[in-house]
């Protein structure tokens, strides 16, 4: 490689922000001063392998400077390059591929208010309208328009990041224009946020599995874990051995929850058996599915849950280094998991002995940084190893060529967790739960046009009606959309359907990641559907042609036909589906593939420009 | 053309294309097969030279048992495969590429794109005229070669090029997401802050003109290019002792252009700045 770094400098402060991650440079090599002439330049040039080896500190060190700084200088790109041979064109590409980051110089605050569905629905145009109008120029706080934060419940929802050391964030939700305004200006005396239970109503219900625990142990607490059965999963799996740990998630029927729906045993032992070394685990904690925040609950209320589910996973496929890849936009999730692996670790539950069985396994978390396309399996394998977050072709999957190459094990937050009931209760008694074909327990992300909004467990096999009286749903609701953006939209009349991956299937409909998005007839349908497009048209990576210009074109379209119906949108209809159909058929990764599917659904299920 | 290197003796699989066996051997991709049995299947971003990026999805096909459609450039034929290459739903998804990526550049200096959209009935104005589109400036910020992103198709060749695919100098990459990821240098500078050595690989890969010589922009901008008119000659590069080839592009009797033989089994096309550009004092007559 032959690199050029050009000639700007960082300021002491980006310095600072990179060698706080990196440590200070050994040599001028990689960027130390050169007055001051250190031994290590005469005896060697870091370069090559052992060089690139570091490419994956590469998003930790964008946050890292975007942190302090508030946006990524050419100074500051080019020291970080240096320091880790990263050619600078590559990592400007990475630099703005993601949605946090900014080339450009702006405001130390950026305050992100959710306009996405949910929040459309509860009034997040004039939010962000009042927000506007408050911050005014010169306000310091640079104001941008977001897709769904994951705190659908309490739509609609802000959230303030203000760089410098350290960073501070806050969140307001359900926001009005003061509370948001207070948290851009005064992060720290902004109101606490709800603790994550009250994201459940059924939280302390008896008869729940995978949230038994959310609002009742102390998230910060191991001990507390360990009191309320946190653990006994993990040493029943050392009991089990590996090939038994799979045996029984095999057994259990569990599929994934990450919206695939891939059986989970099938994976894991894929993986377990491949040759090729060292095997790798992720755990998949994007979460940027507009209408999803289960994950998200459960890693505020029950960390170490996850923690322990993973270290299974680990053990059953050989792995010995867990990454957790975290949306960017969670920083209160973050603040816990990063507390329950330091926990784990000074308890001997992660680290070289992991309870004393002589299995080394440790989890690194890795932040995303605002890109909904990371959470395609292969897309986050890029994302991590410090490449843009662009879908790989498959083949070949991951359980035999996965992050760093390597045979890797990914999994939604979800399906990780349902390992614990699994090895507690055995195989059988949790595939006694729900269906034949979708077996266990489910949790729904429960938002729109509902009295109760937030996560709710319920067996597969229950209905969507079953689920939204539950949640309390409201008069003259009009549509529900099934599965998130890339789901589908059904009826008020189809509230029979059953909640399994068969019965959704045999209704021509999905189920995802377990979105459930309820609006009535206030909500102006074409708005939501323009929404949807504009959502996919932000989010496709470009790659592709079908998913980079058909999102555009599909956009273009919607906008066309907004207010129109009949014979005046029939021609646009007709592109619409042209382009859909090419779309779905010869995109690389599921989203151009998904990306026509609400839309398509709206106007074939609710006729929604008849 | 594809150089298959004449190594251990590969296995040969059997499949069908179009309901007919074919046998290629083991690692072939269904392009390699398809153009093996004289199938045309259309392709813009797949380069002879470079692992295959799949980017473009003009060249689908269809594979029994298969959800979507598969990119025949990349996909390793498998035994038993059952692939058609010219069904209803193939030819839909390449005429709707096509449609997509003529609406949004400008593809007059790709070729056999212009055949392609006739016979796929492709109808790129009918998103309207108020369809996105690149709507860029031609970047002249260097005396050997021009970026004209209008044309670009973002199909990465340039990229795999100038990086670790041939020649390691990573002077480009791509930057920005969606419909505004754009070709470009760190902070988008010009080429001259860049660390590019103009080795003109990147021209040589480019299926669409996007990147292209100086001298061919200027001529075209006169209208005096008119390749019907020039001669093309192979011949060994006079610098230094590599030898790498270097085909001459003579119009007028003045050199216009340096490619290089794709199938040169030492330099795969590709040059350095002496080579690709350093032609001047052969026809410097005064
Ligand atoms: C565009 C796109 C976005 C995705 N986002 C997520 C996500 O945020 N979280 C997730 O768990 N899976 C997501 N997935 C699915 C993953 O690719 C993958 O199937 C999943 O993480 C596998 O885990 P599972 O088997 O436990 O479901 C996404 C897929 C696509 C195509
Ligand atoms: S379908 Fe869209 S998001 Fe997926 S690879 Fe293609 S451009 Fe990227
Ligand atoms: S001329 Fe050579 S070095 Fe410059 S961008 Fe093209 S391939 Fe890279
Ligand atoms: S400039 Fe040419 S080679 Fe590079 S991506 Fe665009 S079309 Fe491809
Ligand atoms: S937080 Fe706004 S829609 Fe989810
Ligand atoms: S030629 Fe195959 S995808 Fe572009």
């Amino acid at each position: 490689m032959d690199l050029h770094f050009g000639d700007s400098k960082p300021t002491d402060d980006e310095r600072a922000a990179v060698d706080a991650l990196l440590g200070p440079p050994e040599s001028s090599w990689e960027g130390a001063a050169r007055d001051e002439m250190r031994a290590a330049d005469l005896r060697w040039a870091r370069g090559g392998r052992e060089a690139r080896e570091r490419r994956d500190l590469l998003l930790p060190g964008l946050h890292a400077i975007n942190d302090r700084i508030g946006w990524i200088s050419e100074g500051a790109l080019a020291y970080l390059c240096r320091r880790l041979t990263v050619p600078p064109a590559e990592a400007y590409g990475v630099a703005t591929f993601y949605a946090m980051f900014s080339v450009k110089p702006r405001p130390a605050t950026v305050l992100h208010v959710c306009t996405d569905l949910a929040c459309a629905a509860a009034g997040a145009a004039g939010l962000c309208a009042g927000i506007e109008a408050r911050l005014g120029l010169g306000s310091g706080v640079s104001v941008e328009r977001s897709p769904c934060l994951g705190l659908c419940e309490r739509a609609p929802a802000a959230l303030a990041i203000t760089a410098g050391e350290p960073v501070r964030t806050a969140v307001s939700a359900p926001a009005t224009v003061e509370a948001a305004v207070l948290a851009a200006s005064a992060p720290d005396s902004a109101d606490e946020e709800p603790p994550a239970a009250t994201a459940v109503p059924q939280a302390g219900q008896p008869g729940l599995t995978l949230l038994s625990r959310v609002g009742v142990v102390d998230p910060t607490s191991l001990d507390d874990y360990r009191a309320h059965g946190g653990y006994t999963a993990l040493r029943r799996a050392f009991e089990l051995g590996p090939a038994g740990v799979i045996r029984e998630v095999t057994d259990s029927g569990l599929v994934g929850r990450g919206g695939a729906a891939f059986p989970t045993g099938r994976k894991w032992q894929a993986t377990a058996s491949q040759p090729d070394h060292p095997h790798y685990v992720v755990c998949n904690a994007d979460e940027s599915e507009p209408g999803t925040f289960k994950d998200r609950v459960i890693m505020e209320g029950d960390p170490f849950a996850l923690v322990e589910a993973m270290t299974i996973a680990a053990y059953a496929t050989g792995a010995h280094q867990g990454h957790l890849y975290l949306r960017g936009e969670y920083p209160r999730a973050m603040r816990r998991l990063e507390h329950a692996l330091a926990q784990a670790r000074a308890r001997g539950l992660l680290g070289d002995d992991v309870l004393g069985q002589g299995y080394a396994f440790d989890i690194e978390i890795r932040r995303g940084a605002g890109a909904y396309i990371c959470g395609e399996e292969t897309a986050l394998f890029n994302s991590i190893e410090g490449y843009r977050g662009e879908p790989r072709s498959k083949p070949p999957f991951p359980v035999e060529k996965g992050l760093f190459g390597k045979p890797t094990v990914e999994n939604n937050v979800e399906t990780l967790v349902n390992v614990l009931p699994i090895l507690t209760m055995g195989a059988p008694a949790y595939a006694a739960i729900g269906t034949g074909r979708s077996t266990g327990p489910k949790l729904f992300c429960v938002s729109g046009s509902v009295d109760r909004p937030g996560i709710y467990e319920l067996p597969f096999g229950a209905t969507l009606g079953d689920l939204l009286t539950l949640a309390g749903v409201r008069d003259r609701l009009r549509a529900v959309l099934l599965g998130g953006a890339a789901g589908g939209f059904v009826r008020p009349d189809e509230l029979d359907i059953p909640l399994t991956f068969e019965g959704t299937r045999e209704a021509g409909t999905t189920l995802g990641s377990g979105v459930v998005m309820a609006f009535d007839d206030t909500v102006p349908l074409p708005r939501l559907l323009l929404r949807i497009a504009e959502f996919f048209r932000d989010e496709s990576c470009g790659q592709c042609v079908p998913c980079r210009v058909g999102t555009v074109r599909q956009e273009e379209a919607l906008h066309r036909i907004v207010e129109r119906t009949g014979a005046d949108a029939a021609g646009d209809i007709v592109l619409l589906r042209e382009v859909g159909r090419a779309m779905r058929d010869a995109s690389i990764c599921g989203l151009g593939q998904t990306a026509w599917n609400a839309v398509e659904s709206a106007i074939d299920r609710l006729g929604a420009y008849e | 053309m594809t150089v298959i290197p004449l190594g251990v003796p590969r296995r040969l699989l059997e499949f069908t294309i179009d309901g007919a066996p074919v046998r290629a051997p083991e690692g072939s991709t269904i392009l390699d097969a398809c153009r093996a049995a004289g199938k045309d299947v259309p392709t813009l971003c797949q380069g002879d030279t470079l692992a295959p990026k799949n980017a473009c999805r003009v060249c689908v096909v269809e594979v029994e048992g298969a959800r979507t459609l598969v990119p025949a450039c990349s996909r390793e034929a498998e035994p038993g495969m059952e692939v058609r290459t010219d069904t209803e739903r193939a030819r839909h998804s390449r005429k709707v590429v096509l449609e997509l990526l003529a609406s949004s550049v400008d593809l007059s200096t790709t070729p056999r794109v212009a055949g392609w959209i006739k016979e796929y009935e492709a109808k790129p104005d009918r998103f309207g005229p108020d369809a996105a589109r690149l709507n860029e400036e031609p970047r002249v910020d260097n005396e050997l070669y021009v970026r004209d992103y209008d044309k670009c198709i973002l199909c990465y060749k340039c990229v795999d090029a100038c990086g670790n695919q041939w020649q390691n100098t990573f002077a480009i990459s791509v930057a920005g997401r969606g419909f505004d990821a754009r070709i470009a240098v760190e902070h988008d500078a010009p080429l001259t802050d860049s660390a590019c050595v103009y080795c003109g690989n990147c021209i040589e890969v480019c299926p669409t003109g996007a990147l292209s010589f100086k001298s061919e922009f200027d001529m075209r901008a006169a209208g005096t290019w008119d390749e019907s008119a020039q001669t093309e000659t192979t011949t060994v590069c006079a610098y230094c002792g590599v030898g790498c080839n270097l085909t001459l592009h003579v119009q007028d009797n003045e050199i216009v252009k340096v490619t290089s033989p794709h199938d040169n089994p030492v330099t795969h096309g590709n040059l350095c700045i002496k080579g690709r550009f350093g032609y001047q004092h052969v026809q410097n007559r005064d």
